[in-house]
Parts: structure tokens; C-alpha cells; sequence
């Protein structure tokens, strides 16, 4: 019977980043670059998660870091750096959003507010998990264009949860929701992953080309 | 307790999360034994969970790493002055105190540093090409991060680079500097 999923740990945090902090803090400002280094590419995927454009979600990206390099004196180590740097990721992202894209139409799916009650529309069989077909550039392009496709509110959580391993709280915070909030747009945001996604991968993706078949989704 | 497939689909993710009391787990369990559709959906949702997961689905623009240091550095460097300005200050005095002794170096083939706080170069291959900038005062190797004005930079031997005053860049020349 299906086992319980076990909570994706973050990867592990710098063993001496407690003393980089600290030094950073202390005036040697030119460690803050070995400090941010291990986060660099998840500060880019939480802004590109928001922003949904390479060069936005970049400029984001530095913007952050800068950002978190002139408050360093403000982290107090109440949560990991990490959750830290992405929490000012997602604030300097969506103010860029608020202030570039004020009038941008959003998904249908942001407008349907009833969350929760989603229902699976597509019950293929999908049972492989073929982690390997990330070797594919494809397989990651559909992946990435599944992810794009979400309302901004489930597409926010399910990235800060799913790809970056926040925990629920964490998100929470990051995003300035609540806790169940989170689990209703993350319950949606897979629901509807699941439903893009399944198809390709039940059906003509188990195969070695990536050639759809008749009738399967090609979203 | 007995669950229909509604309410298991409104609990899945909180099941896959560990976030359901054990009665509703237990519930959820019988109810996945006989139904196809639900473990269908459960499969799916934690493939999902694992695929995205996974560190090869980040992926940043080429050279974003890169850009993203220089601008720290530009960034930094104002500051870094201001921090040391106090010490640029202090290192004058004893820059004038100690003039005659600096010019007497001079005298003997080691240029004054572009930078007061730069520490010289000590066994660096002379022919070494390393890179640098007009405006700089360091040496560095090719594509190291620090290279300020990246419009203006010459490629030339580590020989020529210190005796036009220049210092080993902290970070890509650090085995040659002298402390």
C-alpha cells in the first residue's frame, strides 16, 4: 500500500555558514559571495516561479541578494538563511510584478475560487516514477510549461514547497498566508499537475520517443 | 470510518504530507486497497511531488552566476571603501612616514602598489598572461569574477602586470600573494 511520502529535507545548509554569517556581519563582506553561492540557482527558481521570464526573474535574483546583503545585520537566525533569502525573493518578485504587469491577465484558473474542490479529471495509470526522463530537455520543457500554466497563487506555493522544500510554515510565511491556505493551493496545484501530466507519462512518454500519441493531451 | 473517493482526493496531498490523523489514514488506506482511480491519483500526485523535487528541473540562464557576482562586487565595493576609509586615512600617515623607505624600494625593482591595501606578489610565474583592467589595480587569470571594467582590460605577461604597480587579485591569484 502507498507509504507515506517523506518530507523532502532541504540540502543540507553550509556546515560553517553560522561563521560566515557572522563574519559577513563583522565587516569581511567579501565572504557574503561564498555565502549565497549553494542558493544562487534557488533564488532564481523562486523568482522565475513569480516572474515566469528569464530576465526578470535574473534581475530579481540580484536585486535579492543585494538586498540581502544590505540587511544581513537583520537576519536574527529565527529561520534557516535559505528561507531567509527566499522570503526576499518572493517580496522583491512580486513587487516587480505589481509594479511591471499590473494589468496582465491572469489564468482562468486564478479566477476560479474554489479551492479544494478540484476533481481529478484523468485517471491514467501512472505508476513508474521515470526520474530519468529528466535527462530529457523535452520531458523538463513540458514540466516547466505544466508549472507555467498554474494560477499564480498555486503555482507560488507549489514551487516554494515542492521545488524549493520549504515546509508548510515556511511557505506560509514566505508568502504571507496561512498554513491551511497553503495546503488547499498545494492540494490544487498537484491535482492539476497530475492531471497535465499524467497522460504523457501513462501513456506515449514511457515509450523512448516523445512522439505524442492520438488523443493523448499534448496541452 | 469510511471514506469515498471525494473526500480522498480533498485529503490526498495532506496524506502524502503526513498531515491526516491516523483514523483518516487507516480510511484512506482501505479505500486505496479497492479502488484503482484513487491510487491512479495518488501515483501521480507523488510522481509529480518527486519530479519537480528533483535539482535537474532548476535551471538558470548561462552565465548567471557570473553576473550575478559582478554585480555584488560593484555593489560592494562603495561600501568596502567607506568601511576602510578610516584605514586609508591611517595608511597615508604611515605611508608618509615611511616615504623614504618606499622610495628606496622603488629604486630596487618594486613599483609602488596601484592600492595601499593590496599585498605584492610573491613567486608568480613571470610570463604567467594574466588579465587587467585600466582602471584596476589588480591581476587576474581569465574569467575570474573580480575583474572590474571588462571593457578596458589588456592581456599581458604577470611580469609586466607588477611592474606597472598591479597586485594579485585576492581571490583567483591567492597562492602568489605575499602574506
Amino acid at each position: 500500500m502507498p507509504e507515506e511520502l517523506t518530507s523532502l529535507e532541504n540540502p543540507a545548509e553550509q556546515p560553517n555558514e553560522g561563521m560566515l554569517i557572522r563574519r559577513v556581519r563583522e565587516g569581511e563582506r567579501d565572504l557574503f559571495c561564498e555565502l549565497i553561492r549553494p542558493y544562487e540557482r534557488r533564488v532564481f527558481a523562486a523568482a522565475f516561479a513569480i516572474l515566469r521570464n528569464e530576465a526578470d526573474a535574473e534581475d530579481v535574483a540580484q536585486e535579492a541578494m543585494l538586498k540581502a546583503f544590505k540587511h544581513i545585520g537583520q537576519f536574527r537566525g529565527e529561520s534557516r538563511f535559505s528561507t531567509w533569502l527566499i522570503q526576499i525573493t518572493v517580496n522583491e518578485a512580486r513587487m516587480r510584478r505589481r509594479k511591471e504587469h499590473a494589468e496582465i491577465m491572469e489564468p482562468i484558473a486564478d479566477r476560479e475560487d474554489q479551492e479544494g474542490n478540484y476533481t481529478p479529471r484523468d485517471f491514467a495509470d501512472w505508476r513508474e516514477i521515470p526520474l530519468e526522463t529528466l535527462e530529457r530537455k523535452e520531458v523538463r520543457q513540458k514540466l516547466a510549461e505544466a508549472l507555467a500554466s498554474l494560477g499564480e497563487k498555486y503555482r507560488e506555493v507549489f514551487v516554494l514547497r515542492d521545488t524549493q522544500h520549504l515546509s508548510i510554515e515556511e511557505t506560509a510565511k514566505a508568502l504571507g498566508i496561512s498554513t491551511a491556505s497553503v495546503k488547499t493551493r498545494l492540494l490544487r496545484a498537484r491535482l492539476m499537475l497530475r492531471d497535465l501530466l499524467a497522460p504523457g507519462f501513462g501513456g506515449s512518454w514511457s515509450s523512448s520517443s516523445l512522439s505524442f500519441a492520438k488523443g493523448v493531451k499534448p496541452w | 470510518m469510511v471514506v469515498n473517493c471525494e473526500q480522498v482526493w480533498r485529503e490526498i496531498s495532506n496524506y502524502l504530507e503526513g498531515e491526516v490523523d491516523p483514523g483518516l489514514r487507516a480510511a484512506m488506506d482501505e479505500h486505496f486497497q479497492g479502488c484503482k482511480r484513487c491510487v491512479a491519483v495518488l501515483d501521480g500526485m507523488r510522481n509529480v511531488i518527486q519530479l519537480y523535487g528533483d535539482e535537474r528541473m532548476v535551471e538558470v540562464p548561462l552565465g548567471f552566476s557570473h553576473r550575478l557576482h559582478r554585480r555584488l562586487e560593484e555593489n560592494m565595493a562603495p561600501a568596502r571603501r567607506t568601511f576602510l576609509g578610516w584605514m586609508v586615512a591611517t595608511a597615508a600617515a604611515v605611508l608618509v612616514a615611511g616615504s623614504f623607505e618606499l622610495a628606496r624600494s622603488s629604486v630596487f625593482g618594486h613599483p609602488e602598489l596601484r592600492s595601499e591595501h593590496a599585498q605584492p606578489a610573491a613567486g608568480v610565474p613571470p610570463d604567467l598572461m594574466v588579465i587587467v583592467a585600466a582602471d584596476g589595480k589588480t591581476f587576474h587569470v581569465a574569467g575570474c569574477p573580480f575583474i572590474h571594467d571588462k571593457t578596458r582590460l589588456r592581456t599581458i605577461a604577470a611580469q609586466e602586470a607588477m611592474r606597472e604597480g598591479y597586485a594579485p587579485c585576492v581571490r583567483c591569484m591567492k597562492k602568489y600573494l605575499s602574506a
